[in-house]
């Protein structure tokens, strides 16, 4: 099937703007998405990626996603819609959380990036990550990574967090399964709140 | 994706020297918009020219009590000084998008970001907007999202900012620069209306580079509110929204700014609801007079008809909150 034919089957389904647009449209972009680097355009990027300087050659049409995914190998960021509506993606840059698919690699030289793959201390997991295994955070496991580094972002950007107001400041991810109840105690226990915190 | 050039200045000088150089420059800052216009191929810039690096990041007040917000300066922006003088300005903004999108979006892009008309980002549709005198595919298709207030033949989207709509509430001004100098231009004329050209969306020149956005100084914007209604309670576009300042003295309004979000091509500003408010005290009534004019000349399509409850139920909201709080 081709992009269009797979899009226009989505938009006889009911149009949405934006945020909405996502969920069925993605499946044919990741299908076709990816990019044919030209050969002589490649510029070269340095990211700290998880602590560890990289250096890579990067088309400058590369998402920061898919440099993630396909040039540094680190696949804990999903490409959920690969247009900013459902937070799988989701990255630290330079400590605040962000979205990989809306940004490009060429454009963070000498930006320090984090993903869910750097959260953990050896074999010792970040206190966020334990949170979501204790109270079942998730079920298919999509959505998590993404989850899972907001959360931490979260944290770092309001330390006075209060539980009520996490679906709110959680509400740039997704979860399909619906996890959320779940997510959000997980985070509020990795954030040390109890149930009127 | 067309393959583009990617420059990243380090000055001001040096962007807008590429602007001029470059017909086919396209302006990136947080990318939030733009990286999804390459990738479906809406836009396609010979070069990029990253202004992250500029320095245009600063919130910085005036002598007089104005503000300059840099155009750079993120929509996560956090700084309880502004929150004190221009509250509509933080809630339309927390309203906006997500979390991670916020951390990112700036201040410009917001102002210029595209039409969320789904027809105008799928190119397989016709879209005048995108190709002139392509046709209006929204004018046969589902309208449901689209504008009750300044559509034309031509082109019947809105504005998808929140932020904008705050900006016009507030009398605020973009300050611009190219290799010519510098200009000011209120955020009221910054939009155009479609009329027969919807391709010319804004009032930028294309080598023109947004620096700052001025905020006129108080007390006028410290009595405010935004009011968004959207499909679910957050990470969703307006489906109308409002913007309201007002300033009570002596019982009555003497001054206010009633602005919609949501359902025009540009934040649309409405007269009718502030004359209304004009000089009467602001209580049920007159409250329910000013959401009834706000309403006043929409033209609605089946699809979108809803959107005249739905400005009457935001302008009603802001209003009531506003009351509440003098
Ligand atoms: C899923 C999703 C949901 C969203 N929901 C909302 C919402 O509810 N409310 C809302 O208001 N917005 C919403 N947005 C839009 C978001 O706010 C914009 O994408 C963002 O503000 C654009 O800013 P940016 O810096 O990333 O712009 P970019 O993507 O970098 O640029 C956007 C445009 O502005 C131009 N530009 C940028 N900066 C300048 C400058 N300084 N001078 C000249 N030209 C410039 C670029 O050339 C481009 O044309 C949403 C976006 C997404 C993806
Ligand atoms: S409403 Fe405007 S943006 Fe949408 S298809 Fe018609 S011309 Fe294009
Ligand atoms: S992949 Fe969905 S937001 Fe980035
Ligand atoms: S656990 Fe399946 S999408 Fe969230």
């Amino acid at each position: 099937m081709s992009e269009g034919t797979n899009r226009r089957t989505v938009l006889a389904g009911g149009l949405t703007v934006g945020a909405g647009l996502a969920v069925g449209s993605t499946l044919a972009r990741t299908a076709t998405a990816g990019t044919t680097p030209a050969p002589n355009t490649r510029r070269s990027v340095s990211l700290v990626v998880n602590g560890t300087r990289r250096r890579l050659e990067v088309d400058p049409r590369t998402s920061l996603l898919d440099a993630l995914r396909d040039q540094v190998g680190l696949t804990g960021a999903k490409k959920g819609c690969d247009q900013g509506a459902c937070g799988a993606c989701t990255v630290l840059l330079n400590g605040r959380r962000v979205l990989s698919c809306l940004t490009l690699a060429v454009m963070h030289d000498g930006d320090e990036v984090t993903t869910v793959e750097g959260l953990a201390s050896g074999d010792r997991r970040h206190p966020m990550q334990q949170a979501f295994m204790d109270l079942d955070g998730f079920q298919c496991g999509f959505c998590t990574s993404g989850q899972i580094v907001s959360a931490v972002g979260l944290l770092a950007e309001k330390p006075d967090l209060r539980r009520a107001e996490i679906p709110e400041l959680m509400s740039g991810n997704l979860c399909r399964c619906a996890a959320y109840c779940n997510i959000r105690d997980a985070i509020a226990t990795a954030a040390g709140l109890g149930e009127d915190g | 994706m067309r393959t583009f050039d990617y420059t990243s200045p380090r000055t001001v000088d040096e962007a807008v020297r590429l602007l001029a150089d470059h017909p086919g420059a396209d302006v990136i800052a947080g990318g939030t918009d733009l990286v999804t216009l390459l990738r479906d191929g809406i836009r396609t810039p010979t070069h990029l020219v990253d202004v992250n690096g500029l320095g245009l990041d600063e919130v910085s007040w005036q002598p007089g009590g104005a503000v300059r917000i840099g155009a750079l300066c993120r929509n996560a922006i956090d700084d309880p000084a502004l929150g004190r003088a221009y509250p509509v300005l933080v809630k339309a903004l927390r309203a906006g998008a997500s979390p991670q999108i916020r951390n990112r979006a700036t201040f410009g892009g917001n102002l210029l970001q595209s039409v969320r008309c789904p027809y105008f980002r799928l190119p397989e549709f016709a879209c005048n907007r995108r190709t002139p005198g392509a046709g209006c595919a929204a004018l046969h298709g589902d309208s449901r999202h689209h504008a009750i207030f300044g559509t034309s033949e031509n082109c019947i989207a809105v504005h998808p900012s929140d932020c904008a709509v705050a900006l016009l509430a507030l009398d605020a001004h973009v300050l611009v620069q190219s290799t010519r100098g510098t200009r000011r231009i209120p955020v009221a004329e910054l939009h155009r209306l479609p009329g027969r050209t919807p391709h010319e969306e804004h009032a930028l020149r294309r080598d023109e580079l947004i620096t700052a956005v001025e905020l006129p100084a108080g007390p006028f914007g410290a009595h405010s509110t935004y009011v968004k209604a959207r499909d679910r309670a957050s990470f969703a576009f307006a489906l109308a929204s409002a913007a309201a300042v007002v300033a009570v003295r002596g019982g009555v309004v003497r001054r206010s700014r009633i602005c919609l979000g949501g359902v025009a091509p540009k934040p649309w500003r409405s007269t009718a609801a502030e004359e209304a408010l004009r000089g009467r005290p602001l209580d049920d009534a007159v409250i329910e007079a000013a959401a009834d004019a706000a309403t006043r000349d929409a033209q609605t399509r089946p699809d979108n008809a809803y959107k005249v409850d739905l400005v009457h139920g935001v302008v009603r909201q802001a209003l009531t909150e506003l009351r509440e709080q003098s």
